[in-house]
């Protein structure tokens, strides 16, 4: 018989951050056909995406970005604790990160139902009556705002998730490899966040 | 470790300083964005988006630090996109 008191515990941390890589790529090639959607309608419709582009609120836009920024920072901080063997202060910085990301959502609620009061929504009336490009350009700002939104949310159960696994020591100094693809997803919407603040905020 | 990965551990001070320079990129881009710069602006703009994601992507992700392979993977995804964008406007533009 086997003798299955020397189970080996199998382990590929390396298999286990190129597998996130690989899932990175794909949702930058799934953002990235995107952007060109939005880049090929900007070509064909330059008077009413600068229109519909100037209706953004280049404030709220900015705050958000710092928000990313700063939960980018303190996701990568919590690695470099856990790293050092300080659970308590890697706990602090990831709780950090998701309430950044809580806030960044309030923003984005508060950006919605502002549009939404005035009318601009998909289907509404005063888009109706509104040129075809300006259609598209709220189309697509619902759409790419919308999914970068439901990839925070993914983001906050994915951090919150790997926080109780620190808090019961299943990540730990020298076991970590959860908690850098966390951080690894963190980091990927805060990239795609810095593509579409310039393109839909900045440039009008 | 024995799987002789993780070794480099980063100090918070690099990232304090990381992120300083994000946020600077980002306040510059919002401030040219804001002149008048005709076709510079959508160049401007995404310049300092790209400079800021090979930031993001070199010290939060750790590829300065990791196997290179993860950077030459990174490189042919970027390659890929960009690619794809010309192609589609050079039919756009020439048909």
């Amino acid at each position: 018989m086997t003798n299955h008191s020397l189970i080996d515990e199998h382990r590929d941390d390396e298999g286990s951050k190129t597998g996130m890589w690989i899932f990175i790529f794909t949702e930058l090639l799934l953002f990235g056909g995107l952007f060109i959607v939005y880049s090929v309608y900007r070509y064909l419709n330059p008077m009413a995406f600068h229109l519909a582009a100037e209706e953004l609120d280049v404030f709220l836009g900015t705050a958000n970005t710092v928000i990313l920024l700063v939960s980018s920072m303190t996701i990568a901080m919590a690695i470099t604790s856990i790293q050092l063997k300080r659970k308590g202060l890697a706990l602090i910085l990831m709780g950090v990160t998701v309430l950044l990301a809580i806030i960044f959502m309030v923003n984005k609620y508060f950006e919605w139902t502002g549009k939404i009061s005035h009318g601009i929504f998909p289907g509404s009336e005063i888009l109706h009556q509104s040129s075809q490009g300006e259609i598209l350009f709220f189309g697509l700002y619902y759409a790419m705002t919308g999914l970068h939104a439901l990839h925070i949310i993914v983001g906050v159960g994915f951090i919150g998730y790997v926080m109780w696994l620190v808090k019961i020591d299943d990540v730990k100094h020298d076991d970590y490899v959860i908690l850098e693809n966390s951080a690894l997803y963190w980091h990927l919407v805060d990239l795609i966040w810095i593509f579409l603040f310039p393109l839909f905020y900045l440039i009008t | 470790m024995d799987n002789g990965q993780h070794t480099h551990i980063v100090k918070y001070s690099t990232f304090v300083w990381i992120l300083i320079i994000l946020l600077v990129l980002t306040f510059s881009s919002v401030a040219i964005t804001q002149l008048d710069l005709g076709v510079y602006t959508v160049t401007g703009a995404l310049l300092f988006a790209s400079i800021k994601s090979v930031i993001v992507l070199m010290y939060f992700m750790h590829l300065k630090f990791d196997k290179k392979f993860y950077a030459i993977m990174m490189a042919g995804i970027v390659l890929l996109l960009t690619s794809v964008i010309i192609v589609t406007f050079l039919d756009y533009l020439y048909r």
